[in-house]
């Protein structure tokens, strides 16, 4: 969710500390021990240049070069309940069907963390704005619908069945369940979000294919360089549903970024489905579209809300928090746009 | 009103002009952007001043219309279909109360976009 600021690699000084003024040879820091389980795992002569590149609690994503080869790992710590081997079975899945990924090296659970995945580093650009409105990408900015299309189309393709683990929940009731805590904690109605969900439930397509969905499909997830989409990063929401909610996701105002295209703020629907449709073989309904969009807008406005409670309820104090909470009325605001006409 | 000069909205004002013009200014990274979020916050406190209590009476007023006390109320009905065949009236009036959190919150968010 949102682009992650960067974190500075966490070297143990004080373990280093002990090393150097005390003659304690024994005592490894945790930085060293990390570099040498990489080492062991990918059986290379050397690990080097070993930096963390962001991470929360549960989730870290480290950079670092195996004989001089650029590698990236993605580790889980305890508290992340999903499984990250499921993740490395997509990604390895998405691979093998033609959709640009990063190359799944190794995976798996031990002295690296409770859970990692080892993948091959794409050079690029993954911030939003940038992608946006530098100069170095205008080529790319007039690629990505298509690519994003084609590469959605090839993951959609994958039989899922193929993949263990992956889950497969109904959202509306999911985030219906959400939004009813977060009334009952915050002590406040959402008449739009209430008119959202019954828009939603009188309107459900009656759809009856279901795929591999990426889940977060969208800029600040997408590896882009000067030539357009490299990689599709962050497969962690991958679960089995309705396609067409990646297409609807990508449409969601949040991630245009400012820009006004609807399309990930780069391009139209038309173009969006007819690439789809052009690289897939099957037709798309721009009305399905709309609703995955909408339940899309309404789900952003949710964890917005989410993300305002934090403040409220003194998990987490921060005037940032805090602001988030008065940016619901603009999802429920894109709720009225998506929907003109259409009530 | 039991207060002195400056009023509750110019207190606001002095602060956040204080950090328009030498925080902002004299900070970089992420007290930077925390002083940005800073100044929004406290510009959304000075709409509200200015147009609150209006605002808060066209709520009522639109409530009323529907024949609902409050915001759960209203909530509760939507969701249980009582509204279902006044739906496109409701409509129009939870749009008119989104346009005035919106004036106050993020007066610029509601610009022409395309939806096609």
């Amino acid at each position: 969710m949102g682009e992650e600021a960067l974190e500075s690699p966490l070297p143990c000084r004080k373990h280093c500390w002990v090393r150097e003024h005390r003659g304690v040879t024994a005592t490894v820091s945790p930085l060293e021990q990390l570099s040498e389980a990489l080492r062991i795992e990918l059986g290379v002569q050397a690990v080097t240049d070993l930096a963390r590149l962001s991470g929360g609690a549960s989730r870290e994503t480290w950079g670092f070069k195996a004989d001089d080869r650029p590698l990236i790992l993605q580790r889980q710590r305890t508290g992340d309940t999903r499984d990250m081997g499921v993740e490395a079975r997509v990604v390895q899945a998405a691979f093998n069907a033609g959709v640009p990924v990063p190359e799944l090296i190794a995976n798996g659970s031990g002295d690296i963390g409770l859970a990692f995945m080892i993948l091959s580093h794409v050079e690029g650009e993954t911030i939003a704005r940038k992608i946006l409105r530098d100069e170095q990408f205008a080529d790319a900015r007039t690629k990505l619908v298509a690519q994003s299309a084609h590469a959605l189309a090839a993951l959609h393709s994958i039989d899922a069945s193929t993949i263990s683990g992956l889950p497969s929940i109904d959202q509306v009731q999911q985030y219906r369940e959400t939004l009813n805590n977060l009334n009952q904690a915050l002590g406040q109605a959402h008449p739009t979000f209430e008119l959202a969900f019954r828009w939603l439930e009188r309107n459900r397509p009656t759809s009856t294919r279901t795929a591999l969905v990426h889940g977060d499909f969208r800029l600040g997830n997408l590896m882009v360089g000067p030539d357009g989409l490299r990689a599709v990063l962050d497969w962690e929401l991958a679960h089995i549903g309705d396609p067409i909610e990646d297409l609807g996701w990508l449409c969601v105002r949040a991630w245009r970024f400012g820009a006004s295209q609807p399309v990930a703020g780069l391009g139209d629907y038309g173009t969006l489905i007819s690439e789809y449709e052009k690289a897939s073989g099957l037709n798309v309904d721009r009305e399905v579209i709309r609703w995955w969009e909408v339940l899309g807008t309404l789900k952003w406005g949710i964890m917005c809300m989410v993300q305002t409670s934090s403040h409220v309820l003194g998990m987490s104090r921060s005037h940032e928090l805090a602001a988030i909470g008065r940016r619901v009325c603009e999802n429920e605001y894109d709720l009225f746009v998506a929907l003109d006409g259409k009530w | 009103m039991p207060h002195d000069v400056p009023t509750a909205a110019q207190l606001i004002e002095s602060v956040r002009e204080w950090l328009e013009k030498d925080v902002l200014t004299s900070t970089t990274g992420r007290v930077q952007f925390h002083s940005r979020v800073a100044i929004n916050v406290l510009a959304i406190v000075e709409r509200e001043l200015a147009v609150g209590e209006q605002q808060a009476l066209d709520h009522a007023e639109r409530l009323a219309i529907l024949g609902m006390k409050d915001d759960a109320e209203l909530a509760a009905a939507i969701r249980n279909g009582d509204l279902d065949d006044r739906f496109n009236e409701v409509v129009e009036l939870v749009r008119a109360s989104v346009l005035d959190k919106l004036a106050v919150a993020n007066p610029s968010y509601a610009l022409p976009t395309s939806n096609d």
